[in-house]
């Protein structure tokens, strides 16, 4: 059985359809890569799977381990064990990264997941020393990719079914592409799912699937190679290559 | 018999303060210099060595007097508990502190009024800060849970040359009822003035808070940071004032409130330049709890109610 089934989803906006009768499926321990311009949908569509405020599909469905999630509010989701990684986290005053990476064992009590190690482990797996950031505050004082890093730690330490990661490469080095591999890597060994959305080839590859989006709509679906060449060869039908550029 | 009925109220205020959180052993310390006292009454005091304290009870309240000596580092803070444990009463404290030239001293007041219903509080503090002297305040106030408090702290603060002078005033638990703070520092060359302000407002409460910070040293330094949550009617008016008067003086107003349900917050940020090469900033944030902070904690699993819980227990901390 599928983890993740989306059916025929459409969200539209003032009756412009934003997602448009799109259809894609997400099986468990899957890595699942989501390419796509800017303005394609790809954000919209993690908002949509995660239940944002205001994101609520016009028609279709969202169903998570044979559930239809589409009415869900985003903490149902999460205690079901979908969990997103936004492209810009927000910063929290007066929270430390320790009590950042355990808010699950504190608010929590899903006994479907597996238990966490502890922060400092977390931390280590996304490239950050334990001892520099443990009392440090999840605010302004953290620089953005310090920032991104410690929400990719934060996710992990949910240890969810699926990991929504919305171009968790954005903000972050480019030496530091290895360390983002291997931390999408870990979610994998961890027994999650992840939909990847990301515009970097070297990323994308290591998915087990891919697909395009292009004005809502999934164009392509296969493996991550073929995806790819087809994102960069501009041969869409939807817009005829002219959204779809790198 | 005056002297039974003196550790009778010790004792009530010390519990009092224990029920706070507090640990109350500290005034049974040697080590550590306090003064106690409960409405207009003195009820326990003890200097250590560098450090005089001189308090008496007038007509009027209760004067004390603080010096810490030129050079003195007190290495353990200085602990001022004042109450008022009855329903109704009044409490009226003057204070002038001063310490000396290259002395350091960490006061911490804690000013408890437990079973408040008709209880003023009244604090006037004239603070002398030395030359590459530094003076932390933490104030920590409990006015129990029926909102009958009126506390009106003010303070005049001279920060001296290279002197340091740092506040922590914290209302986060239980009632506030009105407060009105009154806050001026002037900071002198080289001076640093940080005032910090956390208060969490329910019911009817009633919050009033005017800091004011006067850089008038060359390349003082000022910050006045005020976070407040209201919830159900309180109300809060929050003036934070920085003045930057000489050459590389640089300060900050930074004030976030979060509002919920039908309270009211109001932010006045003033910042006044006279010299050119001054420069001072200002934040001011009032709203309901953030979206996307909310989003991001649900998606961690936490409840709406819990992810507010945690954003306003974080940006009171």
């Amino acid at each position: 059985m599928e983890l993740l089934k989306i059916k025929n989803l459409f969200y539209s906006v003032n009756d412009r359809h934003i997602i448009k009768n799109l259809t894609l499926s997400i099986s468990p321990h899957e890595i699942h890569a989501l390419l796509g311009a800017n303005g394609s949908g790809k954000t919209t569509l993690a908002y949509l799977i995660m239940g944002c405020e205001g994101y609520r599909p016009t028609a279709g469905e969202i169903i998570f381990e044979g559930k239809i999630i589409n009415a869900l509010p985003v903490h149902e989701r999460a205690r079901l064990g979908i969990t997103m990684a936004w492209q810009e986290p927000v910063r929290f005053e007066g929270i430390c990264v320790a009590d950042y990476l355990t808010l699950k064992n504190r608010f929590v009590s899903s006994k479907s997941l597996q238990p966490s190690l502890s922060p400092a482990h977390y931390l280590e797996m996304v490239g950050l020393e334990p001892s520099l950031y443990l009392d440090r505050m999840v605010d302004k004082s953290l620089s953005g990719g310090e920032r991104k890093r410690i929400e990719l730690a934060s996710i992990l330490a949910l240890n969810p079914k699926l990991a929504i990661l919305d171009e968790p490469d954005s903000g972050i080095d480019m030496l530091s592409t290895q360390d983002i591999i291997n931390v999408i890597n870990a979610f994998k060994e961890n027994g999650s799912s992840v939909l990847l959305i990301t515009h970097r080839e070297e990323i994308a590859l290591i998915a087990d699937k891919a697909s395009q989006i292009c004005h809502g709509e999934i164009i392509a679906s296969g493996s991550p190679k073929e995806v790819s060449e087809y994102y960069k060869s501009r041969r869409c039908l939807v817009c005829e290559g002219e959204v779809c550029r790198e | 018999m005056r002297e039974r009925s003196v550790v009778n109220e010790l004792n009530e205020l010390l519990n009092a303060f224990g029920e706070t959180g507090a640990d109350k052993r500290i005034f049974a310390d040697k080590e550590i210099a306090h003064l106690a006292a409960s409405g207009h009454k003195i009820l326990s005091m003890r200097g250590v060595e560098g450090l005089e304290v001189d308090a008496s009870e007038t007509l009027t309240g209760i004067f004390a007097n603080v010096v810490v000596k030129e050079g003195v580092i007190l290495k353990n803070p200085v602990h001022l508990c004042f109450g008022v444990l009855h329903k109704k009463g009044k409490q009226r404290i003057k204070i002038n502190v001063r310490l000396e030239k290259a002395s350091y001293a960490h006061f911490i007041a804690h000013c408890v009024f437990p079973r408040a219903e008709r209880v003023k509080h009244i604090m006037d503090a004239v603070i002398e800060i030395g030359e590459d002297a530094e003076m932390r305040y933490s104030e920590t106030h409990y006015h129990g849970l029926y909102g009958g408090v009126e506390v009106i702290p003010k303070a005049v603060v001279k920060v001296g040359k290279k002197g340091r002078y740092f506040t922590d005033f914290n209302l986060t638990t239980g009632r506030v009822g009105i407060l009105f703070i009154d806050y001026t520092v002037e900071a002198a060359e080289k001076a640093i003035a940080e005032l910090t302000a956390r208060v969490f407002g329910h019911a009817n409460d009633n919050i009033k808070i005017k800091e004011k910070i006067v850089l008038s040293g060359r390349d003082s330094r000022g910050l006045i940071k005020t976070r407040i949550a209201l919830e159900d009617e309180a109300r809060a008016e929050v003036t934070g004032i920085t003045e930057g008067n000489a050459e590389g003086a640089r300060g900050h107003v930074d004030c976030t409130e979060i509002v919920k349900d039908r309270a009211v917050a109001r932010a006045i940020p003033i910042v006044n330049v006279t010299h050119p090469l001054a420069k001072v900033t200002h934040e001011a944030a009032i709203g309901s709890v953030d979206k996307r902070q909310m989003e991001t904690l649900m998606a961690h699993g936490l409840s709406p109610e819990e992810a507010v819980n945690l954003i306003v227990k974080g940006i009171l901390r």
